[in-house]
């Protein structure tokens, strides 16, 4: 089941991007135009460190692996969880009924429907942003370091996949999508761009426990950049996951208080 | 038709088009909200990273934190006014081929679709500007420094919305070629963004990219008003900072209509 689950998933995704290529010039420029963009709020922080020359003791290297793990975790949530972020779509028109009547899970079924190709270009200059940082880091590379940058980007993954779904569970009962939640999941992209001690108190609570987004970047990067580390390191993507599985089970609840609309 | 009769007449379509524009966008309330509290929720947190790297520094900066503070409020509160958002109408009618009914009215295109423009900046910005203001006013907003500041600050507000209504008309125009993608659009918004002061106030950026800041006509639309606010600006260079703006707001409506005319000649719609 879960592996047919998976090559279903994978014709969904090859029908989408099949989809986009057909508009190959107009990709491109898009994907560019992305790359100049989040290069442009690079620029931005650069400028600043160039001025002040360091935040809090962190110096741009050390921002710049927080900044490339944010970037790509968000890039992939967004690409791969397009479904939910676009879902306000499906309950006003209506389209939200006819997934019901399929013999598979919704939430699958919403996961599928597209893979945004766009998206591409914020996960390209992170990367860019991650490598370079890291090269500049000298980091004592082994095994467990690549294993723990892999961690935090999954880590990152679920807690911003899982906003996502909250975002969209919320539709069941707004019907439109409600704005004022762009400003948690992009203001917590925002936030974990940085370290966090550099925030206040309740603010960093609040994007490490409620809406753990900041902390799978913040604790990794201590240990690797050697200003810390111990079994919490380790811990705090974890909070992502557990964020994922309290949103997936909200969506169940949600999408059982579905009462349609339209006609 | 005699256009000829209309001739003396375009500023009062222009206004009529722009007021009734201006009334339906009134009516997007939630919406409002929603973005006040989205721009709140960013003071707040770009707020946080700028106190962080002045107290990470002795040096002295050309902005004081308090001043940067105010700068960036008076960026969230007034972000509505920057050319981001594209007039979907224009896009819709683009896309579909509706734009042949703009081109019956008997007002020159671009002219219809920059009072359009002006109420798209206008309205949503008055919408969302106080319950932005009311609340900075309690986190570091300080209110300008005297009857001269204030009215140079109202003074440069007109010049901004100028130059970002004839910006977003001439990025709304390039939709003309690229139907399908938005790509040029979106890489004017990357260098308004980052060019007008919204990431982070141009003073602040190093030096050797001052002079061309200087020259590009972004800072029209965000930097020079609070320049102005903040007192920045003395009188002997008040002119010259309007100037710049009124240039780059005519230029830059005259280039739009230009190329508007140019694209309205080639122009193919699909469908019957």
């Amino acid at each position: 089941m879960r592996l047919k689950a998976l090559s279903l998933w994978g014709r969904y995704a090859m029908i989408s991007l099949r989809a986009q290529m057909q508009y190959r010039a107009s990709f491109w420029a898009l994907l560019i135009a992305s790359v100049v963009l989040h290069s442009a709020e690079f620029f931005g922080i650069w400028a600043l460190f160039d001025r002040f020359g360091q935040i809090r003791g962190w110096s741009l290297a050390e921002i710049g692996v927080c900044y490339g793990l944010c970037g790509i975790a968000f890039a992939l949530a967004e690409g791969l969880g397009r479904g939910f972020d676009a879902f306000a779509n499906m309950t006003r028109y209506g389209h939200f009924d006819r997934l019901l009547l399929r013999p598979l899970s919704t939430e699958f079924q919403v996961a599928a429907q597209e893979v945004q190709l766009m998206r591409l270009g914020r996960l390209v200059q992170a990367s860019v942003v991650l490598l370079v940082s890291l090269s500049w880091l000298n980091v004592d590379w082994s095994p467990s370091i690549v294993l723990l940058l892999i961690w935090c980007l999954v880590g990152g993954f679920c807690a911003f996949y899982g906003l996502l779904i909250v975002q969209a569970t919320i539709c069941f009962w707004t019907i439109e999508s409600l704005e004022a939640m762009n400003a948690i999941t992009y203001g917590g992209v925002e936030t974990a761009q940085f370290p966090l001690t550099i925030y206040r108190d309740g603010f960093r609570r609040f994007f490490t426990f409620v809406v753990p987004v900041a902390g799978m970047n913040y604790l990794p990067v201590t240990y690797l950049v050697g200003k810390g580390g111990g079994w919490e390191v380790w811990c705090a993507p974890l909070l992502g996951a557990a964020f994922l599985i309290v949103a997936l089970r909200f969506w169940r609840f949600g999408a059982s208080k579905y009462a349609s609309t339209g006609s | 038709m005699d256009r000829t009769n209309l001739l003396g007449r375009p500023l009062t379509a222009f206004w009529a088009i722009a007021r009734a524009r201006f009334l339906s966008l009134l009516q997007y309330r939630t919406a409002a909200a929603a973005g006040a509290f989205t721009q709140i929720v960013f003071g707040l947190i770009r707020i946080m990273i700028f106190e962080a790297f002045y107290r990470s520094s002795v040096g002295d900066q050309p902005l004081t934190l308090e001043q940067t503070i105010t700068y960036i409020w008076l960026g969230q509160a007034l972000f509505a006014l920057q050319p981001y958002t594209i007039d979907a109408d224009l896009r819709n009618g683009i896309m579909t081929g509706g734009v042949v009914f703009d081109l019956v009215k008997p007002l020159n295109l671009h002219s219809f679709w920059l009072a359009r423009s002006v109420s798209n900046r206008l309205a949503p910005c008055l919408l969302r500007i106080l319950p932005v203001l009311i609340f900075a006013s309690f986190y570091g907003l300080k209110p300008p420094g005297g009857w001269y500041e204030g009215c140079a600050f109202g003074l440069a507000l007109f010049g901004a919305l100028a130059v970002s209504s004839a910006l977003s008309t001439l990025i709304s125009t390039t939709l003309i070629w690229t139907i399908a993608g938005d790509g040029v659009s979106r890489l004017f918004v990357a260098m308004s963004y980052l060019f007008s002061g919204l990431i982070i106030p141009l003073a602040l950026f190093p030096d050797w990219a001052q002079s061309l800041l200087a020259i590009l006509p972004f800072r029209a639309m965000a930097d020079t008003p609070f320049n102005a606010y903040l007192g920045r600006i003395p009188p002997n260079e008040l002119g010259m900072a309007l100037a710049h703006q009124w240039g780059w707001a005519i230029g830059l409506a005259l280039f739009g209509r230009w190329i508007t005319g140019r694209a309205v000649r080639r122009i193919v719609t699909q469908g019957g």
